[in-house]
């Protein structure tokens, strides 16, 4: 074997490689609050009496859950301008994480309403509690907390998904060595280092998680 | 010379399909081996087979499935084997089915009472006997929902290898696109052969899942496992 490793090529990038990082840290940060947001309005349309509202929103969740992110990715971008609607690589690649997202964390939070038990809303109505108030606090803040775990873990698998927007050129951590690997050919280097920062920020957010759950819900002792 | 998107374009994708199925079973059944000596791992006796078969597991399911495809591909080629996209892909992608099967059939051993192993101690089987003859026949009925689960994360994961140029679905897809300049016709057709594979899988699962509900057999829930690609 004649080839020499050359990690100091990525030492001198490196400052280079913490910019991409955070660029996938708040690209994923707000396709997780996004996502979050459309689940949220997904189950609550599930949950409602309409059947054709639920039948649409049960048709985008298969239709996620059932194809591939990349797939997803390219007909966003590629396939929406000859519709009419032209995004930078930079927003195609936010719509997409947030629609794949949006599809898994209906399904969840949906299971984690159904789990409310429904004496809990018989006992809001009968305390005279606005409807708005029975779903925030009495359906909804009891259902994200039973299902916060498997939030948490759909929303580190889109922070690992986002690694494949780099190849519509969309600006993060994959994309920045990808710019770098193509003016000094060390691709095994490159993409060993940066598949260590992609671990330290999945560990960071299942820490970053476990924290949240602790602070936020903890004193909800009786966890279903 | 723009080519028109006809039946021939159509029956190309679909042609395509037979690498997309064929790279989801290798690495299914590659994954399965590895696997199964994972989840085996997990539950070894020695601490120090538990902590490697954990630190396998966190990896893999820790880094981008894109990263293992890209360092699987030119790490090969750094140790001067022949740099081949299709063994690359299916070598990564049996890694990476390795870790979450060996997690998803961890779970499916652990779930089995502890009666059940002290029932096999108490007929004096050694270890891996117990586990052979006593609890991986019981696991197995509860692996199947999540396992066929997985099947469809790996089927669509194996999209990604068209990024390192194998010629799968997907890559078939830009060649298409290349030609014809028909980007939403070519994607919707691809996202449409994906799903008719995928969805019969994901029903499956989810009704061989309430299935077990209704015997009283949970199948254990792997959070981590809710597929994404």
């Amino acid at each position: 074997m004649s080839y020499v490793f050359q990690f100091s090529t990525v030492w001198r990038e490196l400052d280079h490689l913490l910019l991409g990082a955070w660029l996938t840290l708040r690209l994923s940060a707000l396709a997780m609050a996004l996502g979050l947001a459309v689940g949220i309005a997904g189950a609550q349309v599930k949950a409602s009496s309409s059947r054709i509202l639920r039948g649409v929103v049960q048709g985008y969740v298969e239709a996620i859950r059932n194809t591939p992110f990349l797939v997803q990715l390219l007909l966003i971008y590629l396939g929406l301008p000859s519709l009419g609607l032209r995004l930078t690589p930079d927003q195609a690649a936010l719509v997409a994480m947030v629609v794949n997202l949006g599809a898994y964390a209906t399904e969840i939070v949906r299971a984690g309403i159904e789990a409310v038990p429904k004496g809990q809303i018989e006992a809001g109505r009968s305390l005279g509690l606005k409807p708005w108030h029975i779903f925030r606090f009495v359906v909804l803040m009891p259902a994200l907390r039973t299902v916060f775990p498997a939030l948490g873990s759909q929303f580190i698998l889109v922070m690992l998904a986002s690694s494949v927007v780099s190849v519509i050129s969309a600006e993060e951590l994959t994309a920045v060595a990808d710019t770098i690997i193509a003016r000094n050919f060390r691709s095994f280097e490159f993409y060993f280092v940066i598949t260590g920062i992609y671990l330290a920020m999945s560990l960071g957010f299942q820490a970053l998680f476990a924290a949240i759950d602790h602070a936020l819900f903890a004193r909800w002792a009786d966890r279903a | 010379m723009i080519r028109e998107f006809s039946l021939g374009e159509v029956w190309f994708l679909v042609l395509a399909l037979r690498w997309t199925i064929l790279l989801t079973l290798v690495a299914f059944f590659g994954g399965a081996i590895g696997g199964l000596a994972v989840a085996v791992l997990r539950v070894a006796k020695s601490s120090a087979l538990r902590g490697a078969a954990t630190v396998y597991i966190k990896v893999l399911q820790g880094t981008p499935l894109l990263m293992q495809l890209y360092l699987v591909y030119f790490g090969a080629s750094l140790l001067g084997l022949a740099t081949n996209a299709w063994v690359a892909a299916a070598l990564a992608l049996t890694l990476y089915a390795s870790a979450f099967l060996g997690e998803i059939w961890r779970g499916c051993i652990q779930a089995i009472p502890r009666v059940q192993w002290e029932g096999a101690q108490a007929l004096a089987l050694g270890h891996f006997l117990q586990l052979r003859l006593v609890i991986l026949p019981q696991a197995l009925r509860i692996a199947i929902p999540p396992t066929v689960g997985f099947l469809v994360q790996l089927l669509k994961g194996t999209s990604l290898a068209s990024i390192i140029g194998f010629t799968e679905l997907t890559r078939a897809a830009q060649m298409v696109n290349n030609a014809t300049f028909r980007p939403f016709a070519t994607y919707a057709l691809v996202a449409v052969l994906y799903f008719v594979l995928c969805w019969p899988l994901s029903m499956s699962s989810r009704h061989l899942e309430r299935r077990l509900d209704r015997e009283g057999m949970a199948a254990p829930r792997v959070g981590t496992v809710a597929a994404n690609t």
